[in-house]
């Protein structure tokens, strides 16, 4: 291990809790996001076992509609949005353009410590008694009906959304303008450029959701008539504003992962990615057509024949750079070298967990399809698909194959493969039910259902405990790992980023000297040649 | 010993050639620096353009369904109180755009006199809206349960505005106010954070951290200043002018 790395350059809690280094603050947002991912995963738990019987046994009808309202509000705001940007992305942009640290580290630090606030404010409003509008904030429902703490909830968000604008504003401005020299545009990981995507919908539809969530609020405290339809408001305006923001949100989620497969992919078939320039620029596609798909999940709501026709057929046009992205990654694994370490069987996993949640978002976006299957377990799958299959496994894979970076150990490699099947069986067992029993009319959102749904019920509740068992063991083996794990070495995946040519783990100025860029991102051959130098220069 | 002074061996003994003691180890130049506090104080400025967009979006359509109930209630507005402001909004600007000039000269005196004076008129116009909301309240005109509308149904002899409006018409003055006392409520909540930033900006610059060519917190909260009377600009005529049409 090398003797000074930014974990031990300064000592003391204090030096954590006020810290300015990227890589600091990644480590406070990866601690304080498996947090929040535990407890939202224990309200799946308990919606899982609720669902085990037709009858209401386990809780009262109340009682479920806050377990998956606050298993939506902290899975969503307080983990799926800053999984992979604020803890990968904080940790690995600035070292792979070659900057020192993001443009604005105070602000980064201060966007942690929103993050910890609204946390705080969710647990507090959990403390309190629980919310149970489902995250979606339905007005008039959370208006005027429901008597819960809703506007702790709401103050929760607008806080945690602050959050996440400045970590994109940071990303983007670091990615513009602190570049090394050498690094062009096209030279960047891919990594970089679907967490640039992802940011440019941070920055323009957080504030949207901001705006509408205090509207709700003063609607609540004071009694405005923005969407009251008492008062001549219209409660679908807040669908069309809360949509704007939450349909990007999910690309949000799912484009950081994206950039993670990308990068896996590579390493582990020693192949530059099949396209770049297309793999680069459909990041960039699904961030502005990301903008203008959001009245499909209002295709019931009364929205008029026409606008629905336009956004089932936007909706479908998104499906072709998501689609792009997988054929390239096949194309990259096309004669390449493949190995099967755990990041790419996370990885492995992600191609075809998300291939069937896109493609079934397909089914969701044609009309038709939509009024039979809509708030039907079939969404509730097609998303978890997407968010659970997909990004909690390019989260997972990048958190194993970053992890000698960020922590200079190996994890254990039987293992962590051993933890990448079971997550996925345990996945699949879950979720696929849930495609027939929503198909077959089981609606989301009811603690009870009839007899004959109970088989599928009960191999979905068992998946989920086998799922449950697939994400302790990471949580236990990168822990014991910490300690016992071997040193890993500056590059043990022998991997082209620039992020793998320093000291792990890294020095707090990441680079001694500003590296000169003078070759291509993924250039394996500029590796062996640079390997070949080393080995002659020593010898 | 002068600031430049201090700064070069503050840098001799950190081993680096900039020379700013503000310059940040992790920027390679000054110039980068500068761009990019720069650039991302326009970034800001573009997530609030999205986060009053919305505000705006809800006036778009409120204004098309309801326009005789918003014509009615914009009527109610005091336009020499807002015409005033908008002037008093727009002096605080340009004393603003003035004390970035005078810190890019370096005149640390006049760079503190015209920070004074644009948080002064910034104030002046937050006591002027104070004023209006007054005469909001007194009248019944603020959104919630004592909302009343009988003035629009039967204008009183003094009303600028003699229609009498239907009363399920009337009624939807309450939007048009919701959307008045949201939109102006958060763009005065920006004046006052500009307000408080102003201040802290002003204990900075009398103390002579402007003083030296560093002027990018000066030259980005003028930004933010011109942002926020940039949105009072669109604001003043669709709340206030609705009825005013000249020519006519």
């Amino acid at each position: 291990m090398p003797k000074t790395t930014y974990i031990n350059k300064e000592q003391g809690i204090l030096s954590w809790l006020l810290t300015g280094d990227h890589k600091r603050i990644a480590i406070l947002y990866l601690i304080s996001i498996t947090f929040f991912f535990f407890i939202g995963g224990a309200f799946a738990g308990l919606i899982r076992l609720e669902l085990l019987t037709p009858q209401p046994d386990l809780v009262s009808s109340d009682t479920y509609n806050k377990l998956f309202t606050m298993h939506g509000i902290i899975m969503i705001f307080l983990f799926l949005v800053p999984s992979v940007p604020a803890t990968l992305g904080n940790f690995l942009i600035p070292i792979m353009v070659g900057a020192r640290d993001l443009a604005f580290p105070k602000i980064n630090l201060l966007s942690w410590y929103l993050y910890v606030v609204g946390g705080c404010l969710t647990l507090a409003a959990l403390v309190l008694g629980g919310v149970d509008t489902g995250w979606t904030f339905t007005t008039p429902l959370s208006t005027h009906y429901l008597n819960t703490h809703i506007v702790t909830a709401a103050t929760a968000i607008f806080v945690a959304g602050f959050s996440s604008i400045f970590t994109g504003l940071n990303f983007i401005v670091t990615i513009h303008r602190m570049r090394a020299p050498g690094m062009t545009w096209f030279r960047i990981p891919l990594f970089c450029w679907s967490n640039y995507a992802a940011s440019i919908l941070m920055v323009l539809g957080t504030p949207v959701l901001a705006i509408t969530i205090v509207l709700v609020a003063l609607e609540r405290t004071v009694g405005i008539g923005i969407f009251d339809p008492t008062k001549g408001g219209d409660p679908l305006l807040f669908q069309h504003l809360f949509w704007f923001y939450s349909h990007p949100a999910v690309y949000i989620m799912i484009l950081p992962g994206m950039g993670v497969i990308s990068e896996v992919i590579s390493t582990f078939s020693r192949k530059r990615v099949f396209g770049y320039t297309a793999v680069a620029f459909s990041s960039v596609a699904i961030a502005v057509f990301g903008f203008f798909v959001w009245a499909h999940h209002m295709f019931i709501m009364g929205v008029s024949n026409y606008s629905a026709l336009v956004f089932s057929l936007l909706t479908m046009l998104v499906a072709v750079p998501s689609a792009i992205k997988t054929f390239n990654w096949i194309a990259t694994l096309y004669k390449g070298s493949i190995t099967f370490e755990t990041p790419m069987l996370y990885a492995f996993g992600f191609i075809g967990l998300f291939t069937i949640g896109g493609l079934t978002g397909v089914f969701l976006g044609s009309l038709g399809m939509d009024i039979h299957l809509t708030e039907t377990y079939f969404i509730v799958a097609h998303f978890h698909f997407v968010m659970v299959g997909g990004m909690l496994m390019a989260f997972l894979a990048g958190i194993h194959f970053w992890w000698p970076k960020l922590t200079g150990r190996m994890y254990p490699e039987g293992l962590s493969k051993l933890a990448a099947v079971v997550t996925f069986i345990g996945f699949n067992l879950t979720f696929l039910p849930q495609f027939i029993l929503g198909y077959l009319g089981m609606p989301r959102r009811y603690h009870a259902y009839p007899p004959e749904f109970q088989v599928l019920n009960v191999l979905s509740t068992a998946g989920a405990t086998v799922l449950g068992v697939g994400y302790m063991l990471p949580l236990l083996y990168l822990g014991w790992s910490l300690k016992y794990g071997a040193i890993a070495g500056d590059n043990p995946w022998q991997a082209t980023g620039l992020e793998w040519q320093i000291q792990s783990p890294p020095l707090t100025e990441n680079f001694t000297e500003i590296p000169y860029m003078d070759h291509e991102a993924y250039d394996y051959e500029w590796l062996a040649n640079k390997t070949k130098h080393e080995v002659t220069t020593v010898g | 010993m002068d600031n430049h002074a201090i700064a070069q061996t503050h840098d001799a003994h950190a081993g680096h050639h900039a020379h700013l003691p503000q310059h940040l180890h992790h920027f390679e130049t000054e110039e980068q620096q500068r761009e990019a506090a720069s650039f991302g104080m326009w970034l800001f400025l573009l997530t609030e353009i999205m986060f009053f967009g919305g505000l705006f979006m809800a006036y778009l359509l409120y204004r098309n369904w309801y326009h005789d109930a918003f014509v009615a209630a914009s009527n109610t507005l005091s336009i020499p109180l807002g015409t005033a402001n908008t002037a008093v909004l727009i002096g605080s600007g340009f004393a603003m755009a003035l004390a970035v000039w005078a810190a890019e000269v370096r005149k640390k005196g006049l760079l503190v006199i015209f920070l004074i004076i644009t948080t002064l008129l910034g104030m002046v116009f937050l006591g002027v809206k104070y004023v209006e909301y007054k005469e909001k309240f007194e009248l019944h005109h603020v959104p919630g349960a004592n909302f009343d509308i009988s003035q629009f149904v039967n204008p009183p002899a003094t009303a600028r505005d003699q229609q009498h409006l239907g009363v399920d018409m009337a009624r939807k003055t309450e939007v048009y106010f919701s959307l008045y006392f949201a939109m102006t409520g958060m763009h005065a909540l920006h004046m006052i954070i500009g307000i408080v930033l102003l201040c802290l900006l002003i204990w900075r610059a009398q103390r002579g951290d402007f003083s030296n060519g560093y002027v990018a917190p000066i030259e980005n909260f003028g930004l933010y200043w011109h942002f926020v009377d940039i949105v009072w600009l669109f604001l003043f005529p669709l709340l206030y002018l609705i009825n005013i049409h000249p020519g006519r």
